[in-house]
């Protein structure tokens, strides 16, 4: 690893020599925020920085998940010539950090008091090896329940909050002639329900060991048998035309009034929004049914790549103060469906999903509870990740598979993916 | 005979020219052509050959989220040997390919023997059936996508003529949505192979034929016995184009099911994406494309040597 670590860097310094287009004070930021309101947002934080004097070369690169973009990133580092940010999440962070071509935001962090300002588990994400080396943009929770409130008048039912409260009211929504809950069949939306399922009947604590720090003795366990079992029962609740549906199809269903809830992080709020639905009247989010004391993030961050040049190393760190600078959070979150990263602003602004979720927040982090979401690759590394992600939507899609065999299929999973 | 086949034309010219070429007299014109293709052969060499140096290479790596040379031997290749998802993935190559092949043949054929029968508007005919191949394998995809999905497209149709217990749900079952594949695949390809057999039986004597008749044989037997092999090379050109079409399926894949339900359709295609691209195993990723490298010579290999030989002999 040293010796690629060496090599990186030395063609990382080539590249940065011959990266001469980009002029010293500008900040070239990759990043996937690419739909109308996130676009907007982007450029919320690109005025931020042209008022301060820094230049700001946009390389948005579309495609939802960031996959494009990330293998757009992979080729612009081998060539050594990364930009000075891109939105980097979770464990790769550490991965980059590993190759040795991130740089430090130390100054920042100290001048800002992001020790203070952050929660200790983003801020463990934003550092390698002790030094801080990306910024916080937004923190999206996953365990939400979605729900229509005019299907559950109809079928007689309440939110539920509880796995079994869940079932029932599923049963009851299916009599009524709808569709109980709206899912995408496609592997990433599996992980997203389990998840969330494992961790409304299981606790957070289970969460942690099996799905953050692969304990075999968890995924292979009674608890991981359980949690498999609930997983599987969600299937009764869901209709035969989910295959390789997009979450945002599903979500229409809920707002169509054809099902009634969907379980999915809190970007599906924009939808809702889009749609021109009031949160609390026209639509219902609670916490996934079992999760009230629990969290599971999805944290967008801007990781910073090593630079030589002082000036453009400025920008950088300016880059960085802006970021979780007031203004730019709350239009930033404002346009996600998101909550800010930092926990001491206004929320006046923000509706009553988003003011609860920022509550729990709060409160996980103090109590326990708030915990990374593996769904959305902020738990595991990639490999890993994949890995479950193939044991995951295998199982639920294999109607004769049974949760023993799945539960095994986890501990080896983990174990093979690790080189 | 077999020069008349369109196919065997345009794949004999690169080869054949070789032979062909005059002596030049002025070393200029014996130069020229080898300064021409130069930067061709040379970038073909480097873009071509070399990436798949590379690949190897770092098949041989513990290579993640970049390539790195720290060498692991053929441990990769062992990893990919115990990875059930490649398993699943190639046992869905066999399958789609053998029955995207065979019945892709059996369907152009007959539609080429019934437009042969000069029969009128047989141009415009001809022109709807080889129209799919006009279309990209993600449009088939996504139209299939939607013709397939229970609530959406035929079954849904089915249904609302009152058929109620009508079923044709094939995408949503693992077992069953790699035979949805085939299905699109051979819809796109059929036509094509229909053109090729259609251009064969075109390039037939028609003296052979008559002869077979005045000897009183049927026509079905004329077409079995006399006309289908005479259309040996068409047959095995169009098992050459369709296999490789077959090997290289990613678009359709990713349209259609998105290797789902579950990666019950994935194929070693959407494999290496899933595994070089989205989930930091390089390593892994280049070894499984190597082994796919090696399924691809083990079909061109054996076509090569054929076709060398049969222009030696000829």
């Amino acid at each position: 690893m040293s010796t690629l670590k060496k090599t990186t860097l030395a063609l990382a310094l080539a590249g940065a020599t011959l990266a001469t287009t980009t002029h010293a004070n500008d900040v070239e930021v990759l990043h996937w925020w690419t739909s109308g309101g996130e676009a907007r947002a982007a450029n919320v934080l690109k005025e931020l920085m042209e008022a301060e004097g820094y230049g700001w070369e946009d390389f948005a690169v579309a495609g939802g998940g960031g996959e494009t973009a990330m293998t757009v990133l992979k080729s612009r580092a081998m060539s050594g010539n990364p930009p000075s940010a891109a939105q980097i999440k979770g464990p790769e962070i550490q991965e980059w950090g590993e190759l040795g071509l991130l740089g430090d935001l130390n100054d920042v962090a100290d001048a800002e008091g992001w020790d203070e300002l952050l929660p200790e588990v983003v801020a463990d994400i934003m550092r390698y090896d002790g030094q801080y080396v990306a910024v916080p943009v937004n923190v999206h929770r996953v365990n939400w329940l979605w729900a229509n409130p005019e299907v559950l008048e109809a079928a007689g039912v309440e939110m539920p909050t509880t796995l079994d409260e869940l079932f029932e009211a599923g049963e009851a929504i299916r009599e009524a002639g709808f569709v109980p809950l709206a899912h995408g069949g496609q592997a990433w939306q599996d992980a997203t329900v389990f998840e969330s399922v494992l961790l409304g009947g299981q606790g957070s604590e289970f969460y942690q060991q099996a799905l953050v720090e692969l304990d075999p003795e968890a995924l292979g366990g009674e608890q991981m048998i359980a949690a498999l079992e609930d997983f599987k029962r969600t299937r009764e609740l869901m209709d035969e035309g989910m295959p390789g549906r997009d979450w945002n199809i599903a979500t229409a269903m809920v707002i169509e009034g054809v099902a009634g809830f969907q379980l999915m992080g809190d970007w599906a709020k924009g939808e809702f929004t889009a749609a021109g639905l009031t949160a609390g009247e026209d639509y219902l989010c609670a916490a996934a049914p079992g999760t009230a004391d629990a969290f599971t993030f999805n944290i967008d961050s801007l990781a910073m790549f090593r630079v030589t040049d002082d000036e453009e190393r400025e920008a950088q760190q300016a880059l960085a103060r802006l970021v979780l600078e007031p203004t730019f959070q709350e239009a930033f979150n404002l346009a996600k469906g998101s909550i800010p990263a930092r926990p001491d602003l206004d929320m006046s602004e923000f509706d009553s999903c988003a003011q609860q979720s920022l509550a729990d927040f709060q409160r996980t982090a103090e109590e326990g509870g708030l915990v990374p979401s593996m769904a959305h690759g902020m738990a595991v590394r990639a490999d890993v990740q994949g890995a479950i992600f193939d044991v995951v939507t295998n199982y639920f899609n294999d109607a004769d598979m049974p949760a023993e065999e799945a539960a095994e299929r986890m501990v080896s999973a983990a174990e093979a993916a690790s080189f | 005979m077999r020069d008349s086949l369109p196919m065997k034309n345009t794949s004999a010219t690169p080869l054949g020219a070789g032979a062909k070429r005059s002596t030049p007299s002025g070393s200029l014109q014996a130069w020229l052509p080898r300064l021409v293709l130069a930067p061709s052969v040379a970038i073909s060499l480097f873009f071509v050959y070399g990436f798949m140096l590379w690949t190897f290479v770092l098949s041989l790596t513990s290579s993640r989220m970049l390539p790195s040379y720290d060498f692991v031997g053929f441990g990769q290749y062992s990893r990919l040997m115990a990875n059930e998802r490649w398993w699943v993935a190639s046992t869905n190559l066999m399958i789609f390919g053998v029955l995207f092949v065979l019945i892709c043949l059996v369907i152009g054929s007959l539609l080429a023997i019934l437009l042969d029968q000069k029969i009128r508007q047989e141009g415009a005919l001809r022109t709807i059936y080889l129209y799919p191949m006009a279309l990209s394998f993600i449009v088939t995809g996504v139209v299939w996508k939607w013709l397939l999905n229970p609530q959406l497209g035929i079954q849904a149709m089915v249904q609302s003529w009152g058929f109620e217990s009508f079923r044709f749900d094939w995408i949503t079952d693992p077992d069953m949505a790699i035979y949805t594949l085939v299905i699109a695949a051979v819809w796109q390809a059929s036509g094509f192979v229909m053109a090729l057999f259609l251009a064969g039986l075109r390039g037939i004597d028609d003296s052979i034929v008559k002869a077979a008749q005045l000897d009183g044989a049927s026509l079905p037997r004329i077409y079995w016995r006399v006309v289908m092999p005479c259309l040996r090379p068409v047959v095995f050109s169009a098992v050459m184009i369709l296999a490789h079409i077959a090997i290289k399926s990613f678009d359709l894949v990713v349209a259609l099911t998105g290797g789902g339900p579950g990666y019950a359709t994935d194929l070693p295609a959407t494999f290496m994406y899933a595994h070089a691209f989205t989930r930091a195993q390089i390593g892994l990723g280049s070894a499984s494309a190597m082994l796919m490298l090696g399924g691809v010579l083990a079909i061109l290999i054996p076509y090569l040597y054929s076709e060398l030989r049969s222009r030696k002999h000829g």
